[in-house]
């Protein structure tokens, strides 16, 4: 142990460190695949998109569709729904974004339906702002699916999603 | 400590044993010989209580597994095939999923006997500590196991608590997905659940080895705070004296527990859970378990989801703390009467907390949760730590002899 | 005797001390609620009913079960399932118990599919006792198509899927001895089958909806099922619409629960057995620490 108190490291150390850090690195490898195959797996990765025909949806109406095991919302919005999303000062919003930024068409809204505080699914048409309304702890959103009162953190998410045609769009 | 009687084996092979793995002495030092305060109250057959009761779910877990599939389209399915078409399974399962809440229900009065009498107070830190570590791993366990059933209440728990880790700035969405092998709860979720629930309830069992190795360490606290001064006066050897009353107490909980799963057995559950989980609607009212309530009402409470998921960790993690928060030199509560108040109020907070997590989170509620929790905190991080400074207590008796000696001549 | 003074002392001294406590959440409890006024969300508490089955001496009554199987059979089963149930159940203790010939006589009764047979082709055959009652839909879909969007749900542990609570302090009594009550989720249905009525002024309903005063929200999709003669019972009960609901409930409850009799009785001798192994223990424990002194 003498070797320790020396300040250059002589042969021996270099041995020691070099035999240390290759196990070191050996424990990491092999621990490396026990935490990452609980990773999604490539089934469940191969489910990354959804098309929908949304030329049978009235107005007013919002469809449901199941993407990635979760809930998409895909609302055909009123005149008064997209002027009552579009007339809001930014200022008064938790997570400011202007509704212009969250559709591609005015007429469409594609919100993931799960609430961004702890990932319920609100109902539509309910709430304050008559866009949504979780049950679970009471986050209310718009008609452009931003928060605007309860505990979650930032607007509904919106995936990403294309239109193919003007009557069908493809989520993800 | 040293315990009443040594060890000498009988027999030839116990003597032949003994000199190869001394397993039969450690066994008698540790559950014969081991000395016990004489002035234990019944408060202190919990740690029996509580053994017993994870021998008892482990046994009935582990059959249950014969029988249940971790699968999303069968789960629910199979939990009827155990309720309806297996010998015994009925009781079985109503006796798993009663016990969690038993089991729960005496860590409960474990750790409020423990704060109490000053159980954490130097040199039982680490006893403490290892303690609020099993309490956790019970903690998880229980929420593990509260999703196989799969029904509607189950998957919403799993969706709230995982979600919980999106608070964590940054990485928070990755790790969520890590956890649930997937963009929400599904069949990989329900899977590695049931490969953990299987799994953490023998980690418990060896913290617990732990917990009852530095118990046997430091010796037991007992009423009056008191350390024991003279072996021979002050303790009696756990067996057959510590057994017994155990037996007592264990057989009165087996008697409760037992009303429960044959006559009330769906009473602390919810009706929800009896509908198949459907991931696309969620239940109007979403409620844990009774035994998570008072920390699920404190997440509520606080409007900020990342603040609120912090104060939920806290506000288990605090308790690890207590040794510390509690400057009193004065260990146990009889001899406080300040912080006896203080404590009483500090129950009826946590029963008040519980209360709140079963309501809705809205108005009047949202604001008592918010009182609460704030008076929750408050108890350790302000009232404890000042009330060591500046309560006035009582005298102390000399030891537990002297204690002992005047409680028999006052009830003389 | 010392130590027994030790515990009344002990749980004395804790009641006065947690009198504190106790009456701070009573007040609690009892104030939130008036203040909280609902949110809006009103909803009468469903009535509570008299089953034979309630309590901790409860029992099902056969002959009720029986009446309650003929009302799901003639009325629910066209739109609802009862998938974990086997038609074997039926002639099992603890149920309507009817004989295994009657039994054999109502598997009988419905088609089930099976197959592939050696040509591979599916068939329909007559049900047997191990057959569970087949579903009056193929699928959650094909039912929804059929009802306007709406699913009825599978029955076999409905009774348990529904419930109540009765509002502090009353859910406390619900589990305690000679006072415990189970029975919240029948009680229910027998509300919700009897709860139709008109909407109230400016409430609109759409197509295919009703009103009903104990559906959350009111809105139901389901017709009033039952009204007085629809089903005739041969055992002299009243043919009305409140002894069906009752009596289909109680089969409900039973289809939810159908080990609830051997439950009951088993439980029964645990308890004496507890009580007197505690005795047991304690005096045991007594004689012991006699010594102690």
């Amino acid at each position: 142990m003498s070797n320790a108190t020396k300040a250059e490291p002589n042969r021996r150390d270099i041995l020691f460190i070099a035999t240390g850090a290759g196990a070191a690195v050996a424990a990491g490898a092999a621990v490396w695949p026990l935490i990452a195959q609980m990773n999604p797996d490539a089934s469940t990765l191969a489910l990354a998109s959804t098309e929908l025909d949304i030329s049978a949806i009235p107005e007013g109406q919002i469809v449901t569709v199941k993407w990635r095991g979760k809930p998409v919302f895909v609302r055909h919005r009123t005149k008064k729904e997209i002027e009552a999303a579009q007339n809001v000062s930014l200022a008064s919003l938790p997570d400011p974004q202007p509704d212009s930024a969250r559709v591609q068409k005015p007429e469409w809204l594609v919100v993931v339906g799960v609430c961004t505080h702890l990932g319920c699914i609100p109902t539509g048409h309910e709430g304050e702002f008559d866009g949504w309304f979780c049950p679970c702890h009471g986050s209310t959103y718009d008609t452009s699916g931003r928060i605007r009162s309860g505990p979650a953190p930032t607007n509904l998410e919106v995936p990403q999603y294309s239109f193919l045609t003007d009557a069908k769009i493809k989520i993800g | 400590m040293s315990g009443h009687s040594t060890y000498t084996p009988k027999s030839g092979f116990a003597r032949w044993l003994e000199r190869r793995l001394p397993i039969l002495g450690f066994l008698h030092e540790s559950f014969v010989a081991y000395p016990v305060p004489k002035n234990l109250n019944y408060l202190w057959t919990f740690g029996a209580i509580l053994s017993v009761m994870l021998i008892a779910q482990i046994l009935t877990g582990v059959v249950l597994t014969m029988h249940y599939t971790p699968e999303t389209t069968l789960a629910f399915d199979s939990i009827e095939h155990i309720m309806r078409d297996v010998n015994w399974g009925w009781a079985l399962r109503y006796a798993h999923a009663n016990g969690a809440s038993m089991f729960f229900l005496a860590v409960y009065i474990h750790i409020f006997r423990g704060m109490y009498y000053g159980s954490y107070k130097e040199p039982r830190e680490v006893l403490w500590i290892l303690g609020v570590v099993i309490f956790m791993l019970m903690m998880a366990t229980g929420f593990l196991g509260y999703v196989l059933p799969w029904g509607q209440m189950s998957f919403w728990a799993a969706t709230v608590i995982t979600n919980l880790f999106t608070a964590i700035p940054v990485v928070g969405n990755s790790i969520t997905t890590w956890l649930l092998g997937g963009y929400s709860v599904d069949n990989a979720t329900l899977n590695r659940f049931f490969a953990l629930h299987y799994l953490l309830p023998f980690v418990i069992l060896a913290v617990v080895g732990l917990h009852v190795w530095a118990l046997h360490v430091t010796g037991q606290n007992n009423p009056t705070g008191v350390e024991v001064k003279e072996m021979k006066k002050e303790t009696l050897p756990f067996t057959p004296y510590a057994t017994l009353k155990d037996s007592v107490g264990v057989a009165v909980f087996l008697l409760l527990y037992a009303w429960l799963t044959f006559f009330v057995p769906n009473y602390t559950g919810h009706p929800d859970n009896y509908i198949e989980a459907n991931p696309l609607v969620t239940p109007p009212h979403i409620v844990p378990e009774w035994y998570f309530l008072p920390f699920y009402a404190i997440l509520r409470a606080i409007p900020s989801k990342l603040v609120g998921v912090i104060a939920l960790f806290a506000s288990i993690l605090i308790v690890a703390a207590l040794p510390w928060l509690d400057t009193s030199k004065v260990r146990s509560g009889v001899f406080r009467p300040l912080f006896k108040k203080f404590f009483w109020a500090f129950v009826a907070v946590s029963v008040g907390l519980g209360y709140l997590g079963a309501q809705p989170a809205e108005g009047v509620y949202l604001f008592a949760a918010r009182v609460l929790t704030a008076c929750y905190f408050l108890y350790f991080l302000v009232v404890l730590p000042l009330l060591g400074k500046y309560e006035k207590t009582l005298p102390e008796p000399k030891s537990i002899a002297a204690a002992l000696q005047s409680g028999e001549s006052a009830h003389a | 005797m010392r130590d027994a003074r030790g515990i009344s002392t002990m749980i004395v001294s804790m009641m006065r001390r947690s009198a504190i406590g106790f009456s701070l959440s009573v007040a609690l409890g009892a104030a939130l609620p008036a203040l909280a006024s609902d949110g809006g969300h009103s909803q009468p508490k469903p009535p509570l009913q008299q089953w034979s089955f309630a309590g901790m001496f409860g029992r099902y009554d056969a002959a009720q079960l029986k009446r309650g199987f003929k009302v799901y059979k003639e009325v629910c089963s066209s739109c609802h399932s009862l998938q974990h149930l086997a038609f074997r159940n039926l002639a099992e203790k603890g149920g309507p118990q009817f004989s295994e010939a009657e039994a054999k006589a109502i598997a009988e009764s419905y088609k089930i599919k099976d197959g592939p047979n050696d040509q591979g082709e599916y068939f329909e055959r007559p049900g047997r006792l191990s057959d569970r009652f087949p579903p009056p839909f193929p699928n959650e879909q094909a039912a929804r198509a059929a009802f306007n969007g709406a699913y009825p749900p599978d029955m076999s542990v409905l009774a348990k899927a529904r419930g109540f609570s009765r509002g502090f302090p009353l859910f406390l009594a619900d589990a305690l001895p000679g006072f415990s009550y189970q029975e919240h989720g029948v009680d229910y249905i027998v509300a919700l089958l009897n709860g139709y009525t008109d909407a109230p002024h400016g409430v609109e309903l759409p197509a295919g909806q009703y009103y009903n005063v104990y559906m959350p929200g009111h809105r139901i999709g389901m017709p009033p099922p039952l009204s007085d003669g629809v089903v005739t019972y041969d055992d002299g009960a009243a043919q009305t619409a409140d002894q069906y609901s009752k009596d289909v409930s109680a089969f409900l409850m039973w289809a939810a629960e159908p080990h609830l009799d051997e439950r009951k009785e088993i439980g029964l001798r645990v308890a004496l057995f507890l009580i007197v192994l505690s005795v047991l223990a304690y005096f045991t424990k007594r004689k012991i620490w006699e010594q102690a002194h």
